[in-house]
């Protein structure tokens, strides 16, 4: 290997050109410990990363290039499953409804949260057993929560139709419709993340000054003005970071949606409460076409990066910009 | 921005992982034990019957020990078992083929043992022909799987909600008011006029499937895949025929609208929200778990209107990545077995495919307790021999769920009559594709 010319500029002092004379047997030891021990300790998270995350990513896009059949043979097909995808009905119906319930069910959930979180922060009684039990919709099992509310949505015999019915509403079949499929399971989302959401606005709350609110507050500001002038925009960063992170639980909605059909994959007699989460695993594990599977979750991987992206510009403009 | 990419990227890659593994790993483990033993895992879905027949088995049989997985759903059961087959493990030593996925399996006959080179061949006449031929490949030389049931069809119907409308209760009555599908009809208009706090079938999905079974192996003898395996749902009467008399009882406010197998549909057997249910042999059993206890003695059973037909059934076969493939054949020979089936239909009415196990006075003369003590053998044992073949294609199973999505979209007013057809139709082809 020959040397280029302008190493020559490099300053000498930091590397030693000769062969190292003679140490003491320890010290090599001791600089290979000191310059490899870091990566070593970061290292298991970016192995895992490595196997778990960057390969089935990439082995997803390498199954969606080829026409990839359970029982049958794997062909290469270029972008053909993409083409398809793109020019899907079914899943752009999909992507549809995956938005919609991502609206109606994140807007109101970070917004009472932020109320409840408001509520939590104020001195009252018994504040530790209120702030515990926000959590207490996230500790029980996803599954139980939707068999308990695919029962209070039912047509025939559940209670939200009963107590409709004293306001003379008829029997409404939540499932069958496209907005009252959705409602459902937005009502079901936001009973398990309100709490958490809450929770996080609460801790981001605790560590605003107190004296802001008390200089405020001499100043003859009221409680309303307090929160729309400093709580709100103190909490900006926080409201970004729940934002996205419910953007990205948004995108990938799937429990709750196939439990609320009874595990029907298609998300109802006309799919219309099919996410794009329940088509890729329709495709992948009831049609076993992976290499379109495949295509679909790369779609989703797009649409989530658009999502944030769109969600965290949109925060930051509403925000103003600093 | 960074970070919530990385989670992004990872819970991303999570989800992926996951789903692709999921196809990889499955929960096999049967084994030999340190004694010598053997595990044999058998798979089934719904009910098969068959707790007294291992118990049996195991008696008899020392080294072998079974664990019975059973899946409630069909259309849970039937796609685990693809991925089972497909991945090459996780699936039981013996697993249950219904007769609607055979056709894909027959297509790769080699992901199974042949049971003809466990001296399957001589059990040739304990079955009914149509039955054998069904797991047998076109050659004849590979066979997939021996016949457990039939799905011989009756009506079954509420004897109190029956009382209510002034209609007779005593099941050869109730048989001579619907020889016809418009006859049934004619009854169901009767009984609306009587009784307004329930309704007269259960749902359009099971009654459809029904239909569609019968009307098809009277006819043509296929569905919505010809032999060649291609899809003629668009042109094949039967379907049509099924479809017409399905939304005719539906448009004249018979049904109430519930899916099989689904919760709402369970609770609706609870609270008698319908009073009669088209019952393949197999459903007795099903309908028993449903009802309860509260409701024996309430159902009972009579001829169909339209004749003959059989609906579902069954077959026990052994995948090739068995490791204990001659003890899980001689369990399949054994389970399928004309005294084996005898066993299973007084436990569970599941109707035998064997013709020796069909002319056993232990069939005809058995009476079930809880079906108002229906003579269930004389009724389903009867016309069973009578019953043709029909032949259900590869994408049996994805097409048939797509016509039971549009018949509930009509079911639940969201589609008219022709647009659920059409869309039934063109969601078929989807499938197909």
């Amino acid at each position: 290997m020959s040397v280029p010319a302008d190493v020559r500029v490099r300053p000498r002092t930091a590397r030693p050109s000769g062969p190292p004379g003679p140490r003491p047997r320890g010290s090599a030891l001791t600089r290979l410990d000191v310059r490899l021990s870091p990566y070593l300790f970061v290292s298991p998270y970016f192995l895992l990363f490595l196997v778990f995350g960057l390969f089935p990513m990439g082995y997803t896009l390498w199954v969606a290039l080829h026409d990839w059949e359970l029982l049958g043979d794997q062909r290469f097909v270029g972008l053909e499953n993409f083409r398809l995808v793109l020019t899907d009905p079914q899943f752009w119906n999909a992507v549809l409804n995956t938005l919609g319930m991502f609206v109606i069910a994140t807007v109101p959930q970070l917004l009472f949260a932020l109320v409840l979180a408001n509520a939590l922060d104020r001195r009252m009684r018994g504040r530790l057993v209120a702030r515990l039990g926000v959590l207490a919709p996230m500790v029980t099992s996803i599954a139980a929560v939707a068999i308990v509310f695919g029962q209070l949505f039912s047509r025939d015999f559940g209670f939200v139709n009963w107590v409709l019915g004293w306001f003379g509403v008829d029997r409404l079949d939540w499932a069958a419709g496209r907005w009252s499929s959705w409602l459902a399971i937005s009502a079901m989302v936001d009973w398990r993340w309100t709490g958490y959401n809450a929770l996080i606005y609460l801790a981001a709350m605790q560590s605003i000054p107190r004296d802001l609110y008390e200089a405020a507050a001499i100043d003859g500001a009221s409680r309303a003005r307090r929160f729309w002038t400093i709580t709100l925009p103190m909490l900006r960063p926080t409201i970004v970071f729940t934002a996205i992170v419910s953007t990205i639980g948004g995108f990938q909605l799937f429990t709750e949606p196939l439990l609320f059909g009874n595990g029907d994959m298609a998300g109802g007699s006309l799919r219309q409460f099919q996410t794009v989460t329940m088509y890729m695993f329709e495709n992948a594990f009831r049609r076993f076409d992976y290499g379109y599977a495949s295509a679909v979750s790369w779609m989703l991987f797009m649409l989530i990066l658009v999502g944030s992206l769109l969600n965290f510009l949109w925060l930051r403009r509403v925000g103003g910009t600093r | 921005m960074r970070r919530s990419h990385r989670r992004l990227a990872s819970r991303l890659a999570a989800a992926v992982t996951l789903a692709l593994g999921a196809a990889a790993c499955g929960g096999g483990g049967s084994g030999a034990g340190p004694d010598g033993t053997v595990t044999l895992t058998v798979d089934t879905f719904s009910t098969f019957g068959y707790e007294e027949l291992f118990k049996r088995y195991e008696a008899s049989h020392p080294g072998v020990r079974i664990k019975h997985r059973n899946v409630v759903q069909l259309d849970e059961y039937l796609p685990r078992l693809e991925q089972w087959i497909a991945a090459g493990s996780g699936a039981g030593d013996v697993v249950a083929l219904e007769e609607g996925i055979l056709s894909k399996f027959l297509a790769k006959p080699d992901r199974f043992v042949n049971l003809l080179d466990h001296g399957a061949a001589s059990l040739k006449d304990g079955f009914l022909d149509w039955k054998w031929k069904q797991a047998l490949s076109q050659d004849g030389r590979y066979l997939v799987g021996l016949g457990t049931d039939i799905g011989g069809l009756a009506m079954c119907y509420r004897t109190d909600l029956f009382a209510k409308a002034g209609l007779p209760t005593d099941r050869e009555k109730v048989g001579g008011l619907w020889p016809t599908w418009d006859a049934y009809i004619a009854t169901g208009r009767r009984y609306a006029d009587k009784v307004k706090d329930s309704r007269f079938v259960d749902g359009s999905v099971n009654l459809y499937n029904t239909i569609l079974a019968q009307q098809a192996s009277q006819t043509a003898g296929h569905t919505f895949f010809d032999p060649s395996g291609r899809l003629v749902a668009g042109a094949n009467p039967a379907v049509r025929g099924a479809w017409d008399t399905t939304v005719r009882i539906q448009q004249n406010g018979l049904s109430a609208g519930l899916k099989s197998f689904e919760p709402s549909w369970g609770s609706g057997f609870k609270k008698a929200s319908f009073a009669t249910v088209a019952c393949p042999s197999w459903m007795l059993g099903v309908i028993k778990e449903n009802a309860g206890a509260e409701a024996s003695g309430k159902w009972d059973v009579a001829p169909i209107p339209g004749g003959a037909g059989s609906r579902g059934g069954s077959f026990l076969a052994v995948p090739r990545q068995s490791r204990h493939a001659a003890e899980a054949a001689a369990l399949v020979r054994f389970l399928t077995s004309a005294e084996s089936q005898i066993v299973a239909f007084r436990a569970r009415n599941n109707l035998p495919s064997s013709p020796r196990a069909l002319d056993d006075p232990a069939v005809l003369s058995f009476r079930n307790g809880y079906f108002n003590d229906a003579p269930v053998g004389e009724i389903y044992a009867k016309g069973a021999k009578a019953i043709r073949p029909l032949y259900l294609g590869p994408d049996n199973n994805p097409v048939q769920q797509r016509f039971e999505d549009a018949l509930l979209a009509l079911e639940q007013s969201r589609l008219s009559p022709d647009a659920a057809w059409r869309k039934a139709l063109a969601d078929a082809e989807r499938e197909a594709r």
